[in-house]
């Protein structure tokens, strides 16, 4: 569909904005001005995004247990995130008389610094990113990974058995999924043939008809994507996998021995988390800032990808008003013995499909593989010994 | 299927979510300060005083007897008994209190000094909001705070306060009758001036 320049100039606005703030400055600093103002705005949105969300999730969770959640401050409780900020900012910071003071105060920071380098690699809108990398994907996992490194300084450095016990569950938790994340997208990479986040979503952004080539619309796409999505439940420590932070049995885990704003600065690491790994899962599956219906294109390719991380952070929210937590043993069981087997498969499924070529054949045979092999692993081995209810040996 | 019953788990989660915007019933929380709940007519909060007729201290219906000072489980009442005498309710001349105060910081709200009272004088209310500022003074309340006339009680135990108001009735009928016969004998006596008294007393 043909879009009028209002529309153009409407999907590109903050370029055209950008541009011309940076055209004040003499020619020589424009590149470097342009990657500050760039850096500047992933600071502000994504923290303002992270204080919508706290309140929207606490309503939401309200909701979902039929009763009103925050609204006392300000209209409908829209306010209640500047309300904690400053409770969270007027708190004593405390720092245990035997914790290691410097690693104790760098945890946090390393942890949130690591979180805001994911965004950088992240396709946001045509032509909004900060640095289209190559081995994109490559570089914001291993920014990922690097949070575990922080969660365990956290946990170590406090000198704290809880905080020790959560950052020891969240390293395991986090290296067994970090697994199934990665293999599961590389499926997409196989088939964009490219780790470039841009050239990813760019091969997603073509229609048939009115429909998108999304990779969640094909079978090793769905199942791949369900496996990220767990994954990156498991990733980011959200319900039901939030076992490093069991507050019925940890405490807080490993930010037990945190408080004021560095308790703040884990909050926020977790939910630039949550953002980042939903932001890469709406790239690599959901087609990025690609319309999903073909005469949808005049909306701003950044209201699509916003709405899609937003659509994420939702469910991500649905999930923890519905699941329970997961013990330790199934968590583990789940990862290698169901996740990481079934994300192998995924992936030779995607390399038959590939080498099928073209036709309604391919279509078939892939979702009668992948359909098959879930059945089957759900009725045969999930109802094994591991996986169904514990027996105690010696309270029997 | 591996995976149902997540799904199932949603489904409800969604039907509460949207549920809540739509029906009222879901939604029990009850805002505090801006909306109450009616108390039912069995609830207890905290002792008062009652009194009849429009002035407090004139009707007060206690008598000093102390029976609920000593009955008292905590011990929060405190109790002085006047030097002079006023009429109660039927007329009668007795005692009243010169201090009756109750400490509301200490009392259970057992209602044992309802229930030991003789004289329907103390009864249980139903205000709940009785937080102050002064933990000192504002928490031991005289017989000024505690006086609620009969017609509050009548408004906060309806059923309760009509069978007291019928039992204390009858009690004054009884004692006018009395007074009324002891009135009449007294009256028959005066106008007849005995001339059958020495048959009555004699025998002897």
């Amino acid at each position: 569909m043909a879009t009028s320049p209002f529309f153009t100039d409407l999907d590109q606005i903050f370029i055209i904005l950008r541009d011309w703030l940076v055209g004040f400055l003499p020619a020589s600093w424009r590149p470097a001005a342009c990657v500050v103002l760039e850096v500047i705005i992933i600071i502000c949105v994504f923290p303002g995004l992270f204080a919508l969300t706290t309140v929207f999730e606490r309503k939401g969770l309200g909701r979902m247990q039929n009763r009103f959640g925050p609204n006392r401050v300000g209209p409908y409780g829209l306010f209640q995130p500047i309300a904690d900020g400053i409770k969270a900012l007027i708190k004593e910071d405390i720092v245990p008389f035997s914790a290691n003071a410097v690693v104790h105060f760098l945890a946090p920071l390393s942890l949130v610094v690591a979180v805001f380098m994911e965004f950088a690699v992240l396709p946001m809108g045509r032509n909004m990113v900060l640095v289209d990398l190559d081995a994109g994907l490559l570089f914001f996992f291993s920014m990922s990974v690097s949070t575990e490194l922080s969660v365990f300084m956290a946990g170590w450095s406090s000198r704290n058995k809880y905080s020790l016990l959560g950052a020891m569950r969240a390293v395991a938790q986090m290296i067994s999924y970090e697994v199934v994340l990665l293999l599961s997208s590389v499926s997409v990479v196989m088939i964009a043939g490219s780790l470039s986040l841009s050239t990813i979503v760019a091969a997603q952004s073509s229609y048939s008809g009115i429909f998108p080539h999304w990779y969640i619309f094909t079978p090793w796409g769905l199942a791949g994507f369900v496996m990220y999505a767990i994954a990156a439940t498991a990733e980011t420590n959200r319900s039901p996998f939030d076992l490093p932070e069991g507050e019925s049995e940890l405490v807080a885990g490993y930010h037990t021995e945190y408080s004021g704003f560095k308790f703040a600065l884990f909050f926020l690491g977790e939910y630039l988390a949550m953002f980042s790994i939903s932001g890469l899962g709406t790239t690599l599956f959901l087609g990025g800032w690609s319309a999903p219906l073909s005469f949808l294109t005049f909306i701003p390719s950044w209201i699509w990808f916003f709405s899609k991380v937003m659509l994420s952070i939702f469910v991500f929210i649905w999930m923890r008003g519905t699941l329970p937590r997961l013990r330790q043993d199934q968590l583990m069981n789940f990862a290698w013995k169901f996740c990481l087997p079934y994300t192998l498969l995924t992936l030779i499924v995607t390399a038959l499909w590939h080498f099928m070529g073209e036709g309604w054949m391919r279509w078939v045979v892939c979702t009668a593989i992948l359909a098959a092999i879930y059945v089957f692993m759900g009725r045969v081995e999930m109802r094994s010994e591991h996986f169904g209810p514990r027996r105690y040996r010696y309270a029997e | 299927m591996l995976g149902e019953g997540i799904l199932k788990g949603m489904a409800e989660t969604a039907r509460n979510f949207f549920g809540s915007y739509v029906s009222k019933e879901r939604l029990t929380t009850v805002e505090y300060p801006e909306e109450r709940i009616p108390t039912v007519e069995a609830a207890r909060v905290f002792p008062f005083l009652v009194y009849d007729g429009a002035d407090w201290e004139a009707g007060l219906r206690c008598v000093a007897c102390q029976i609920c000072e000593k009955e008292c489980p905590p011990k929060c009442i405190y109790i002085d008994k006047s030097k002079d005498k006023k009429p109660d309710y039927v007329g009668k001349q007795q005692f009243y209190p010169s201090r009756f105060d109750i400490d509301i910081s200490v009392c259970m709200s057992c209602q044992i000094c309802v229930e030991v009272c003789p004289f329907e004088a103390i009864k249980m209310d139903t205000e709940y909001e009785l937080a102050t500022d002064d933990r000192f003074g504002g928490l031991l309340y005289d017989r000024k705070q505690l006086a609620r006339s009969n017609e509050y009680y009548h408004s906060i135990h309806p059923t309760e306060a009509s069978e007291v108001d019928a039992r204390l009735g009858e009690e004054k009928a009884k004692v006018e009758a009395k007074a009324r016969a002891a009135a009449e004998a007294a009256a028959a006596k005066v106008a007849a001036p005995a001339p059958p008294a020495p048959t009555i007393g004699g025998g002897s």
